[in-house]
């Protein structure tokens, strides 16, 4: 293998051979830096029956693809993935490691930055390059914006929402090589994944949803929960959630709003008994049209979005429901 | 013996973490007093290992790394029914991010020296990462198994846990000594005992600074730190809301007309 004269990386994932849209969007995102330095963008895929997968990672923008193809991979194997991945990376030095905030990568990204003894920003909102070419990874924190870099550590690791990027339009007339690794076999085998299990989400998915309802911990318990559940459901609506009704049990990790969950860019968003907290609000912000609903009048959600309702929204969710029903009929009839 | 180890942070109190703002023009910090509290996740770690305590024989040892005003988070899982509290606490460990903070709890426990099973929250609430734990994993050499939501089989050197994955759970079996990252989904912490507190005032904390780890000053704290914030800017949002007034039913009516307005209805 040719040594790259810097190269920025993206560490690709599928689940059932379906190579995840955040791995699209952060191959489209390290195009843009790469061709800013000058540098090669290279993907790593690791998987069981994937090398058609592969070239659709050089159509969305990716120089050179490292195959891992395997039956021991089918499943994502924590020891062997790191493994791969660390000693491809000693070896080819890459200046930046993209990595999508998924179950897989928030595990695996800490692990690689560890032994790679580098640092690793947590969930940023953007990824853009300094003077120096340095890169400077974007997180909300305290109302504001900060900047991390790592300025003497390489490569320059970071994990990245899905959403928060757009995907680029694949160039069939990209090409790329396929460079297909070897497998190991000297790996520590302490972890094994002996069973994955997937339920079939039920209603709309947030990613592609045109209006998504959100809610938040002024649901106040399950029964008020459901009665923003009932909304997304009149308005045929995806529904989102706050941290803090996820951790309440009301809503599952899958359907949070925010840097760590999804970043999202509906028609229309309607926040239900959340307070407009940052971590929540950055995964929102390029909805076209935004409304919030919220009991108190001094609640900082107000200051971010286009329509205000000062509302207990247990009690102001059954009337809206109504009237939205009441108007749906109507526009059927006429 | 099972000997446990678990990992806590003291943050900010995250009911009133939303008093922590960037001065716009100075672009410090305004902390505006908020008190310290175990991280809310750090109690389902404990609470993981109370209840294996009930179950086996079996030590548990906490370790934290702050100020010394996070003594007293120590002192409260100790008084939650831990056995033993270490705090690592030194002005050189300050400003750490997750890879300098990893290194230094790793360093505590290999000087507690014995550790089948290490606990964590899957992450803390002061706007941090979550790497902490898979961080410890890999100096520690020992495998990791993060977003922990159930425990299926504890007895022996092999376990079996559930773990989140999108849309659902990976059933893992793992060789001890491992650290596992807990999630809320593992169990409910339970509250302080009065008989707990009392107990507690018997139990020690014993304290090490930079010095008691027998690492270099330079690879902790924020020498240690690949990571830097380089720049704190304040946001503004470019929105200003109509507010919609009027009774309730006035108030859905016209909210509906908006809605219809901009064609989703």
């Amino acid at each position: 293998m040719e040594k790259s004269q810097g190269s920025v990386w993206v560490l690709a994932e599928q689940i059932d051979c379906q190579i995840l849209a955040v791995s699209y969007q952060l191959i489209g995102q390290a195009r843009k830096l790469a061709d800013q330095l000058g540098a090669s963008v290279e993907a790593v895929l690791l998987g069981n029956h994937i090398e058609e997968q592969a070239k659709e990672l050089i159509l969305a923008g990716a120089d050179t693809v490292y195959l891992g193809d395997s039956p021991d991979m089918e499943f994502y194997q924590p020891e062997l993935y790191c493994e791969m991945i660390v000693q491809l990376a000693q070896e080819r030095q890459p200046t930046i490691m993209l990595i999508g905030s998924t179950f897989m990568g928030r595990e695996l990204a800490p692990l690689i930055a560890a032994r790679l003894q580098t640092g690793l920003t947590a969930h940023c909102i953007d990824l853009v390059l300094d003077e120096n070419h340095i890169l400077e990874a974007k997180i909300p924190a305290y109302g504001g914006l900060l900047s991390i870099i790592c300025p003497q550590k390489r490569p320059q690791m970071a994990t990245i929402a899905q959403g928060v990027f757009p995907k680029p339009e694949p160039d069939k007339t990209r090409t790329g090589e396929v460079i297909p690794l070897d497998i190991p076999m000297d790996t520590p085998r302490r972890i094994q994944t002996l069973e994955v299990v997937r339920e079939v989400a039920d209603g709309v998915e947030l990613e592609s949803a045109p209006v998504i309802v959100a809610g938040g911990a002024g649901a106040g318990d399950l029964e008020g929960w459901h009665k923003i559940a009932d909304l997304a459901r009149t308005l045929n609506a995806a529904l989102g959630s706050t941290r803090p009704a996820v951790d309440e049990g009301w809503a599952d990790l899958e359907t949070m709003i925010g840097q760590s969950g999804k970043v999202v860019s509906p028609e229309l968003y309607i926040g239900v008994g959340l307070s407009g907290e940052q971590q929540h609000m950055v995964g929102i912000t390029n909805a076209q049209v935004m409304v919030a609903i919220n009991n108190d009048e001094k609640s900082p959600v107000f200051e971010q979005v286009d329509y205000g309702i000062v509302d207990d929204c247990r009690e102001f969710v059954p009337v809206l429901i109504q009237k939205i029903k009441a108007y749906q009929e109507k526009k059927v009839t006429c | 013996m099972l000997n446990m180890v678990v990992c806590v942070k003291a943050v900010p109190d995250p009911k009133e973490a939303c008093n922590i703002k960037i001065d716009p023009h100075t672009k410090t910090l305004l902390r505006c007093d908020v008190p310290l509290v175990v991280n809310p996740l750090d109690k389902n770690a404990i609470e993981a290992a109370l209840q294996l305590k009930a179950q086996f024989d079996a030590h548990i040892t906490v370790l934290s790394m702050g100020p010394p005003e996070a003594g007293n988070i120590v002192k409260e899982c100790l008084a939650l029914g831990a056995d033993q509290g270490f705090l690592l606490c030194d002005p050189a460990f300050g400003g750490a991010d997750a890879y300098a903070t990893a290194f230094t709890l790793a360093k505590g426990i290999e000087k507690i020296g014995t550790y089948d099973v290490i606990f964590c929250g899957m992450a803390s609430s002061d706007g941090s990462t979550e790497w902490v734990g898979p961080e410890m994993a890999a100096m520690l050499n020992i495998p990791v198994i993060t977003m922990v939501k159930e425990i299926v089989e504890s007895d022996g050197g092999q376990w079996k846990v559930k773990a989140g994955i999108e849309n659902g759970y990976r059933l893992v079996q793992v060789q001890l000594p491992a650290i596992f990252t807990v999630t809320r989904d593992l169990n409910t912490p339970r509250t302080l005992s009065f008989s707990g507190i009392i107990k507690a005032r018997k139990k020690d904390i014993t304290q090490w600074a930079v010095t008691d780890l027998d690492v270099p000053a330079e690879a902790v704290g924020l020498k240690g730190s690949p990571t830097i914030v380089s720049e704190l800017n304040t946001t503004e949002s470019k929105r200003e809301a109509e507010m919609i007034a009027g009774t309730r039913e006035e108030k859905a009516d016209l909210l509906v007309q908006k809605l219809a307005d901009v064609g989703v209805l």
